[in-house]
């Protein structure tokens, strides 16, 4: 493969090696050691995307992470990854990439007319469509979501495997260039645990980009040899792995790329692995990203950065044009030309802002010697369309054109400072540089190199190496480390000048972010309309905001906000640098936690034994329940109605294993319950157990449960299935923290026991002859017996509002018990029943449950519980009930509701007609199980009082309301005449 | 991702701790409306050290208190909380 785009020779390419890709439907070739960006350049390809806006054509910018303008959706069908930068992607074999934010075609793209209703989206046009009369954002709304969103993501699930890993390490390095290198080097031969991390698939950094010695080798060949020193010395050296988030205490991640994006994985091997690295030093080596240049029409393709026009001869022998013109304004840029000129790439012309007087003469000598060159020269406008044709110039005021079909520029170099902020540190000013590097430091960290600020490969190489020693050395490595790495070279970057356009740019097509499509115009606009802060300017104007997150582009937006400020950018400040660095895939973020494995399942020990009945389960925190034992062509509801008939007229079994379970024991046992609990305990005889409840310190509800007297000393409460780990949690707070003096234990117990109730007119014949005659405990007592071998506590409590038991064995035992149970049951009449008709017969019954009417906001009085508080107090949650708000006769209060119709809405609003100010609302709703009709309860304001009153229960988002009646909500047996003795 | 010294089991990642309260918000059973009021919704929250109850509770479940800088996450001074568990 040759042409005129492909230097004859030269770059980190395997030339033997031809490899087919695709580009919009369009069969190319590159080489094995192209990015996909320099395989389309070496085929000629300028035209890359289409811009977010305005759909103007871009071609590519950088040859970085940075890009702002290549985007292309790379990969196949559930594979394809949209927005991928075409500089970040290695050339695959059957590479496939779609260009972005084109129809029907990148080279005839209707969108493209946007351009000529420029001027009607303005910056912050946006914002402004809210400020119009609603009538017009409908019709805006439309071609905003038409516009919006770059490529399109896939729709299929994502097929493949995402893996992670930790490491600890002494020092981590980000950044493989020459500082990183440097600095690794000496870290590793002091003795320190090194890890060294880099996003590039090969280590060197700019050593790649440019002709350079160190240590009398080429720089390619002396990078070999660190390589194989650090791997000597045991350096992990992640390739591939960018490191995108700093986080506290030096954990790094990097999201380490497997296979290229879009590439499929061999068998099923992951693509990528997100790496967490917590290091005792952390040295950044991250480099800097150079600037481009503002001037009309600077988005149009072939207008580069000018160190890629550098890393596309050096590293991938490809020539960025065939007439290229250099417009800069540092050294470095200069020496880039050079370089490239030596290479065979056709310069034409190097221009350069500065004046004479401030471009190191010698460089200039040799530039003139070779090429034309003009100083004190500020581009003005490129021209072309889908591809530059020419640069018209600035030569001190007076205009000159250039035929050009590329054109590099320099606006200077911008540290990368990012994972410096997102560790919290500081930054200095460097006026001669315009721009900020590092200066404090909030974590164990260091930068070295550029992205330190400092310049001239010599001076690099020998202070990060000073700074990796140093590291090293603090904690403790002092092992020797010879001499730095020493390069002849110690050119400096050179001064930077102002970023001012010249006079006769025309503003309105000078691009800052040309992702988001935002110019000086736009920031001029901005000014102009009040945007001050640059965090305001940001916001309004978009800029930054693109998915390369401004890498490019900020200094410029800043350096424009500053000088319409007449102030410096640092009395501006920056905007926050956040995690992650680059775009990561969720993928990575979620790895295996997905599908089956993206939360835990709790099995209760009597699972095999339900799901052997196929039931529809309940997820429950992590727990499944089943939700009703579903005869053939049976619906849920109906189901659920007949397990709830099923228990009021014969009996029923459930499992209610899940339910939270604690032994307190010790001679302060009922001292430390009558803390945690709002109602008496002391009292309670050995053998006898009642109902409780728990506040929280601001004396509203937490949860409610049983307490049962076991022994003198003995105790067993329980809780909700929802609250269990709550309550665990405040019980060992209660436990350490508040009372440590006290003699007691607690044991979560929740798990050791499985717990099966069995309720029914006909619940204490079944436990009697379970139990081989022993006699069943009165309501609210507790036995001890064996059912089918197996020790098992009986506690008479009733949920449902019939005569009911408790069963509680070991978690081990429980099958034979439950098989047992549901067989006597079932050969009364009765049978197993679920969640449904739990939550039909406790309606029905008025008990409140936690999650339902304690939910958080309600209050002892609130749930008509008040009668049962511990009248001396003491407990968690006395003082908080004297808060003035529990005062207040408005509360929502517990009720019962009568449909006066259908059925009763769960959640809907009570109201006094539809559309009316809520005053409360249904908590549950069910139907009666025995009678005709409907029935729910709810939380209604002062509804203690309001017994009688009529009211809708009105269900927007449901679309369905009832009028009610306010009635009291114990709908069933309201004396507790069924489950007495 | 702060790493915590937890003083049973060495230095552990944020992820196995639950943040419970700041110390000063640890209120007695049987203080008045006043005190608990004053405790736990009038706390200074100052930027800054702040000395905090921890439970290491996807480790040891043991209680700690630690001196946390609310403005730059350094952690320090961790102490035990309680008798044995």
């Amino acid at each position: 493969m040759s042409g005129p785009y492909r230097l004859a020779e030269g770059g980190r390419l395997d030339r033997t090696t031809a490899i087919p890709f695709q580009f919009d439907g369009k069969s190319y070739r590159g080489f094995a050691g192209d990015t996909l960006a320099s395989a389309l350049l070496a085929n000629g390809v300028r035209l890359f995307g289409r811009s977010f806006k305005y759909h103007r054509p871009r071609g590519v910018i950088t040859s970085g992470v940075e890009e702002p303008n290549a985007l292309a959706g790379v990969g196949l069908g559930a594979r394809r990854e949209p927005n991928t930068r075409m500089t970040d992607v290695f050339l695959y074999e059957g590479l496939h990439a779609v260009s972005q934010n084109r129809w029907p075609s990148l080279d005839l793209d209707l969108g493209a007319a946007n351009q000529l209703i420029a001027p009607f989206i303005p910056a912050g046009f946006y914002y402004k469509t809210f400020l119009g009369p609603p009538k017009l954002w409908m019709v805006y709304e439309h071609f905003i979501r038409a516009m919006a969103g770059l490529g399109a993501p896939p729709t299929e699930a994502d097929p493949d495997n995402y893996a992670r890993a930790s490491r600890h390490c002494d020092v981590a390095v980000v950044g493989a260039g020459p500082a990183g290198l440097s600095a690794a080097l000496a870290a590793a031969r002091a003795g320190a645990r090194v890890v060294l991390i880099e996003g590039d698939a090969h280590l060197g950094g700019a050593l790649q980009a440019e002709a350079c010695h160190i240590d009398g080798q080429s720089g390619v060949d002396w990078v070999a040899g660190v390589q194989a020193e650090l791997t000597e010395r045991g350096v992990h050296i992640l390739k591939r792995a960018t490191a995108f988030g700093y986080y506290d205490h030096n954990m790094l991640y990097a999201a380490q790329r497997l296979c290229e994006p879009g590439q499929p994985p061999q068998d099923g091997a992951p693509v990528q692995r997100l790496w967490k690295v917590r290091a005792k030093r952390v040295i950044l080596a991250q480099g800097a990203i150079e600037r481009p240049l503002a001037f009309s029409d600077n988005d149009r393709p072939g207008v580069m950065l000018s160190g890629a026009v550098g890393t596309y001869a050096h590293r991938y022998g490809v020539a960025a044009g065939t007439e290229i013109v250099f417009a800069g304004q540092t050294d470095a840029a200069l020496r880039t030309a050079l370089g490239a000129i030596d290479l065979g790439v056709k310069v034409t012309a190097i221009l350069d802002a500065r004046s004479e007087a401030d471009i190191d003469p010698g460089l200039w000598t040799m530039a003139k010697a070779k090429v034309k060159t003009l100083a004190e020269a500020k581009p003005v406008r490129a021209r072309g369309g889908k591809g530059v044709e020419g640069l018209e110039v600035d030569v001190s005021g007076r205009l000159t054109a250039f035929s050009a079909d590329a054109i590099a520029v320099n606006g200077g170099y911008t540290p990368s400072v990012h994972l410096h902020m997102q560790a919290g540190g500081g930054l200095d000013w460097r006026a001669d540089e315009s721009a900020f590097a590092p200066s404090h430091a909030a974590q164990d960290q260091i930068s070295v190199g550029a992205g330190a600020g400092v310049s001239g490969l010599r001076s690099v190489l020998q202070t990060a190496f000073d700074s990796g020693l140093a590291v090293a050395l603090a904690l403790g490595f002092d092992l020797p480390c010879g001499k730095a790495p020493y390069a002849e070279d110690d050119a400096r970057a050179g001064l930077t000048g102002d970023f001012l356009p010249a006079p006769s740019v025309n503003l309105k097509t000078a691009f800052v972010d040309p992702q988001n499509d935002v110019t000086l115009a736009d920031l001029d606009l901005a000014w102009r309309e009040g945007y001050r802060s640059v965090e305001h300017m940001k916001r309004y104007t978009t800029l930054g905001m693109a998915t390369d997150q401004g890498k490019t582009s900020n200094l410029i937006g800043l350096a424009r906000l500053a000088k319409n400020a007449a102030k410096t950018p640092p009395e501006i400040g920056l905007t926050t640098f956040r995690p992650p660095f680059i775009p990561v895939t969720l993928g990575l973020l979620v790895g295996d936690d997905r599908g089956f494995h993206a939360a835990p399942l709790r099995r209760p020990p009597l699972y095999d034994a339900h799901a052997a009945a196929n039931p529809p389960w309940q997820p429950v925190g992590y727990w499944r329940r089943p939700r009703a034992y579903l005869q053939p062509s049976e619906t849920l509801a109906a189901a659920g109605l007949r397990e709830a008939r099923m228990v009021r007229q014969c009996v029923g079994v459930t499992d209610v294993s899940t339910l939270g379970k604690f032994e307190i024991s010790g001679p302060d046992a009922a001292k430390f319950l009558e803390i945690a609990c709002a109602t008496t305990v002391a009292k309670l005889a050995i053998g006898r157990g009642r109902y409780t409840f728990m506040l929280r310190e601001d004396g509203l509800c937490n949860d409610d449960g049983t307490v049962w007297r076991l022994a003198e000393h003995r105790y067993l409460l329980t809780s909700s299935t929802g609250g269990a780990d709550r309550m665990a949690q405040h019980l060992s707070y209660i436990r350490n923290v508040l009372r440590p003096d006290l003699r007691v234990g607690v044991a979560n117990v929740q798990e050791h026991f499985a717990a099966i109730a069995v309720a029914g007119p006909n619940a204490k014949s079944v436990i009697e002859a379970a139990c081989e005659g022993a006699p069943a405990p009165r309501h609210m007592g507790l036995s001890r017996a064996k059912i089918q071998g197996t020790d098992a506590l009986i506690l008479a409590a009733s949920y449902s509002g019939e005569r009911a038991f408790e069963v509680y064995v070991r978690s081990g035992e429980a099958g034979p018990v439950w098989a047992d149970l549901l067989k006597r049951a079932t050969s009364e009449g009765g049978g197993a029943y679920g969640l449904e008709a739990l939550e039909i017969l406790r309606i029905e019954k008025g008990h409140v449950e936690t999650g339902g009417e304690i939910d958080g906001r309600t209050s002892a009085w609130d749930l008509g519980l008040e009668k049962m508080l511990n009248p001396v107090g003491g407990y968690i949650g006395a003082a908080g009930q004297g808060r003035a708000a529990f005062e207040d006769p408005n509360r929502l209060q517990f009720v019962g509701l009568k449909s006066l119709e259908g059925p009763i809405p769960e959640g809907a609003a009570l109201t006094a007609k539809a559309g009316a100010s809520a005053q409360g609302h249904v908590t549950a709703g069910s139907l009666r199980t025995l009678e005709p009709g409907f029935i729910g309860l709810g939380l209604l304001a002062a509804g203690r009082t309001r017994l009688g009153d009529t009211l809708l229960a009105w269900s927007a988002t449901r679309r369905a309301s009832a009028r009610v009646e306010v009635v009291s909500p114990h709908f069933y047996d309201g004396e507790g005449a069924r489950y007495r003795d | 991702m702060m790493l915590i010294t937890c003083p049973h089991c060495g230095p552990r990642a944020l992820d196995e701790f639950v943040f419970d309260r700041p110390v000063e918000a640890i209120t007695a059973p049987d203080a008045d409306t006043q005190t608990l009021v004053a405790q736990l919704y009038k706390r200074t929250n100052a930027r800054g050290p702040s000395r905090e109850l921890w439970r290491h509770s996807l480790g040891c479940r043991s209680w700690m208190t630690l001196v946390r800088d609310t403005a730059t996450h350094q952690i320090c001074d961790v102490e035990p909380v309680g008798g044995a568990r």
